[in-house]
């Protein structure tokens, strides 16, 4: 069954197991979620949830979404984000429910979904890993693209050529990542390893779709 | 914001050992490590000199060097691992470095680290 949350990320620390295996985590802090809509096969062709998550002050939100907020009655609390989740079959929940993180539990693995530090415009050697130019023996060539295609034939660069651009700050998903620990009163989700963004980055955990 | 900064150091917060013995750079150091054989836990203790000290909070670690049998051995022991029974100074020593990886190429006398002087 597909599950999945929306939550934010709070940083990096590491626990100790029973052994005293140390592993690195990072903390989400995983919902509560509440349900704002639902998406049936039988009404919109899919099927998934509209969920929450964070809050936002009442000015800051359109008429037309504290209208559409108000069906599972959050009008005078808004969530900061609003997300929907594909499911495999029409949902269970009604509108209005609060989803927590303890639909997740200890072991089971998770892909978390977040946007990627911005790394700003960025060279070849930063960006794709080329080695660039030697820096002795009069490189005058040390950071540089090279070259970029043929000649005469075929006469064009090739669409898809690495070149110098901009670099990070997109969706960048991890996945098979193993959840070390969950603590729903404090609405906490340990998982080992890192996760894309800076803390207090918005991210959407959900199953692991390879598992 | 700052509650939630709260929740991550309260997390780092419970890993901490309560205290941790008094002990510098240049240190003579016992480390007692619980090892698990064959579902028996056992107690190896292991001395060295504390060469460097990295890190803060959980993440605190100390590097212990000591020749063993004419072979340079070091160990880096993460100072709040649950595996670390215990450790205790065995003698005091006297350096001007918070780094002491110039032992690493001394041999002989030059290799030990002076005792400092009770006064």
């Amino acid at each position: 069954m597909k599950k999945g949350l929306l939550g934010k990320k709070l940083g990096m620390t590491h626990v100790y197991t029973e052994t005293g295996v140390m592993v690195p985590v990072t903390a989400i802090e995983l919902g509560p979620c509440p349900v704002l809509d639902l998406r049936t096969q039988a009404k919109d062709g899919y099927s998934a949830v509209q969920l929450g998550f964070g809050s936002r002050k009442v000015k800051n939100v359109s008429k037309a979404v504290l209208g559409h907020l108000a069906k599972a009655d959050l009008a005078a609390n808004p969530p900061a984000v609003i997300r929907e989740m594909r499911m495999d079959s029409d949902p269970t929940c009604a509108i209005g429910d609060q989803l927590s993180a303890d639909i997740f539990a200890a072991n089971e693995f998770v892909d978390v979904v977040g946007h990627s530090k911005g790394k700003g415009f960025s060279g070849v050697v930063r960006r794709y890993n080329f080695a660039g130019g030697r820096a002795s023996h009069g490189g005058a060539w040390t950071r540089r693209t090279g070259s970029i295609g043929m000649c005469a034939a075929p006469g064009k660069v090739y669409k898809g050529r690495k070149m110098p651009g901009h670099m990070g700050n997109e969706r960048c998903t991890v996945q098979n990542l193993l959840v070390v620990e969950v603590r729903p009163e404090k609405n906490l989700l340990l998982v080992k390893g890192a996760i894309p963004g800076p803390t207090g980055g918005m991210v959407i955990v959900r199953n692991a779709v390879k598992k | 914001m700052e509650t939630k900064k709260s929740v991550i150091e309260e997390l780092r917060q419970e890993n901490l050992k309560p205290s941790l013995p008094e002990f510098g750079i240049g240190d003579t150091i016992q480390v007692d490590v619980r090892i698990i054989e064959g579902g028996k836990e056992r107690i190896q203790a292991f001395t060295g000199t504390v060469i460097a000290r990295n890190g803060g909070g959980i993440s605190e670690s100390v590097t212990l060097r000591r020749v063993s049998h004419g072979q340079g051995v070091e160990r880096v022991i993460p100072l709040h691992s649950p595996r670390i029974a215990s450790f205790k100074r065995i003698r005091q020593g006297s350096v001007r470095r918070a780094k002491l990886y110039y032992l690493r190429d001394q041999v002989g006398n030059a290799a030990t680290v002076k005792e400092k002087r009770q006064r």
